[in-house]
């Protein structure tokens, strides 16, 4: 709906807002991605995938500062999705934002792909950093937003990571971090869909009560409906408002949101549909419009 | 001249009693915090990251000097070192300083999937390398970090021999692009080359000319293979000396060279056996020029507590070891007949 228009030139920001209902248009038209590239690939993370479709959606059609022409933009928004494995989403995103054409997505996890298992920044225009490898997306955020304050500049930098990922050592180590240099230019969005590899993350490993725990780690805490789009956007805009001390959103989502079979079941973590549970899902998503 | 680029009381020390009395030393930790802030001087990009060792390490002269460049992460080391790769992602050159055993193995998932495989331009600093920090224990001796960052694809490794060698590496580190690991001893060490040593990254230097043996080592134990080489010569032994400063990219050429020329090679590695400068050559000959070898290295064992010298000798690595060695070499070079 917007990518029919002139290249914006290397160097300026590519500016891009839609509104809340292409917003959510938009966020499904990512969840047909999601569904069509983990079906043709048949491996990947959908359930992930699709609870993040808002957050992801808001932030590169709305919020973020960026340039699909010129990906290496010194001065653009960073955005790392720390969760790796949840990449489809990342890519269906940077694709209907015109970082690289849709017909990539079909090569998802095939052999000489630019769209790796785990997202490579080498390989995929867009990707501002390599991830796979739980709670190290964060770190690295924390490492541009500390690049950001030393050279005065004005880029933010959003991370999403999720609330099993918020199991491991270094999300801590990494929130310290944030607290210590009051970093107000980043942002943590956890994706907070209660379910892990295994199973619930209450079973495995409980890690609520999360925003009392963030609050802890000294960080300004806010909580949303992640599936709300205009929730969405106003908790990321209110983010990049806060001075002194860096913003974390727990965005409450549903694993496998807008796929009947797949919303809150474990097992869709990480499996991927068949190609006639697959049909069924891409109607559910366009409510029929499909085909 | 048999010596190369290595210091007249150096020379003149490798036969006494003590070879190491009485020679100016440094631990090479602290050859690099004195380059460190020379680097910065010139270069605006370089900033130096700290895990609660800038005391031991001396880069808290660093942080005296450039405050809004120093970023003292706590005991966080996995952390660190994914912050050090955001950064490098808008072009600083961050310098991550901490212990090796913390560099290498509890920052190693870190530094494989954040630094190494998206080839960021983070250089590593690791004190404490090797089992050098002898008091301290099993805990904090880095016995395995050189064959740890060797096996990780994209990796440069370095161990240089002294002060001088480190001052150059760390700086020539800064114009490598991508990932450079350091390594340096938490003990004083003795400075042993001239400032006119051609230091290139990835080219090992021959240091004492030979022609019945090659030695080829890294970091402290250059100084005992240059030691065990003079007392050799003693004996009508020629033996050749390689510092091999880098030991990832291996520099094939001059090892294969002298690998000819001599017919026997020992190598010398204060690391364990499995993986590093030992595994290195012994896998280049191999393939391309098999003769007598023998590794002097840590063995299939953790050390201990102990002064460094009395470790690192109980635990084979001092230059008796590798005179025995070379001699071993010897004896399968030429075949006793009948």
């Amino acid at each position: 709906m917007i990518i029919d228009k002139e290249p914006t030139p290397a160097g300026t920001a590519d500016l891009v807002k839609l509104t809340i209902p292409e917003l959510e248009q938009m966020a499904a038209t990512v969840r047909c991605d999601i569904i069509e590239m983990i079906t043709e690939a048949q491996a990947g993370h959908p359930g992930g995938s699709l609870s993040a479709a808002e957050i992801l959606t808001a932030l590169y059609f709305r919020l973020m500062r960026i340039n699909p022409t010129d990906p290496h933009w010194n001065d653009r928004d960073r955005f790392i999705l720390s969760k790796g494995h949840a990449c489809p989403v990342w890519y269906a995103v940077l694709a209907e934002r015109g970082y690289y054409d849709k017909s990539h997505l079909m090569t998802l996890r095939k052999l000489d792909s630019i769209l790796q298992g785990h997202a490579d920044m080498k390989k995929t225009p867009g990707v501002d950093m390599t991830v796979g490898s739980l709670g190290q997306g964060f770190s690295a955020g924390i490492g541009m937003a500390l690049s950001g304050k030393l050279r005065q500049k004005d880029y933010h930098v959003w991370v999403v990571v999720g609330d099993g990922e918020c199991q491991e050592g270094a999300i801590w180590e990494a929130a310290m971090s944030g607290a210590k240099w009051k970093l107000d230019n980043i942002t943590v969005v956890v994706d907070k869909n209660r379910i892990q590899n295994d199973t619930f993350v209450d079973d495995v490993m409980p890690i609520d009560p999360l925003p009392d725990k963030w609050k802890a780690f000294g960080w300004n805490v806010m909580e949303i409906d992640g599936h709300n789009m205009t929730a969405v956007v106003e908790a990321l805009e209110k983010a990049k408002t806060i001075k002194g001390i860096p913003t974390v959103i727990i965005a409450h989502t549903v694993k496998g949101k807008g796929v009947s079979y797949m919303e809150d079941v474990p097992a869709w973590h990480g499996k991927a549909p068949s190609p006639e549970l697959a049909e069924q899902a891409l109607n559910e998503i366009t409510g029929g419009a499909q085909k | 001249m048999t010596y190369h680029y290595i210091r007249p009381e150096v020379i003149a020390n490798l036969s006494a009693d003590d070879p190491f009395a009485g020679l100016k030393a440094q631990a090479t930790r602290h050859a690099y915090a004195e380059a460190i802030i020379e680097l910065a001087e010139e270069n605006p990009n370089v900033v130096v990251l700290d895990a609660d060792v800038s005391k031991s390490i001396k880069t808290n002269q660093f942080a005296e000097k450039f405050p809004e460049r120093s970023f003292n992460f706590g005991i966080a080391e996995q952390n660190m070192m994914a912050a050090a790769a955001g950064m490098a992602t808008t072009g600083l050159i961050p310098y991550v300083s901490t212990y090796a055993v913390f560099a290498s193995m509890r920052a190693l998932d870190q530094l494989r999937n954040s630094i190494h495989y998206p080839g960021l331009n983070v250089k590593v600093a690791a004190s404490h390398s090797g089992i050098t920090p002898g008091p301290d224990g099993v805990t904090h001796q880095a016995q395995e970090d050189l064959s740890l960052l060797r096996a990780v694809a994209n990796s440069t490794v370095i161990a240089g021999a002294d002060s001088v060698t480190t001052k150059m590496a760390v700086k020539a580190a800064a114009d490598w692009e991508g990932p450079v690991y350091l390594s340096f001893t938490r003990d004083p060490v003795p400075l042993i080359y001239t400032d006119d040593f051609p230091y290139q990254i990835g080219k090992a230097v021959t240091v004492r000319d030979g022609d019945d043996v090659t030695i080829v080592a890294l970091r402290d134990l250059v100084m005992h293979a240059l030691i065990a080489a003079e007392r050799l010569a003693a004996e009508g032994i020629s033996a050749r000396v390689i510092d091999c400063h880098t030991l990832k990219p291996l520099d094939e050429e001059t090892i294969l060279q002298a690998a000819r020329e001599t017919g026997g090679v020992v190598t010398a590695e204060n690391n364990v056996i499995f993986g590093g400068l030992g595994s290195a050559v012994a896998e280049l000959l191999v393939e391309n020029h098999p003769i007598p070898m023998e590794r002097i290295g840590v063995r299939d064992t953790f050390a201990e507590s102990g002064p460094y010298m009395d470790l690192i000798h109980k635990y084979g690595l001092t230059y008796p070891h590798i005179m025995d060695a070379v001699k071993q070499v010897l004896a399968r070079k030429t075949p006793v007949t009948a």
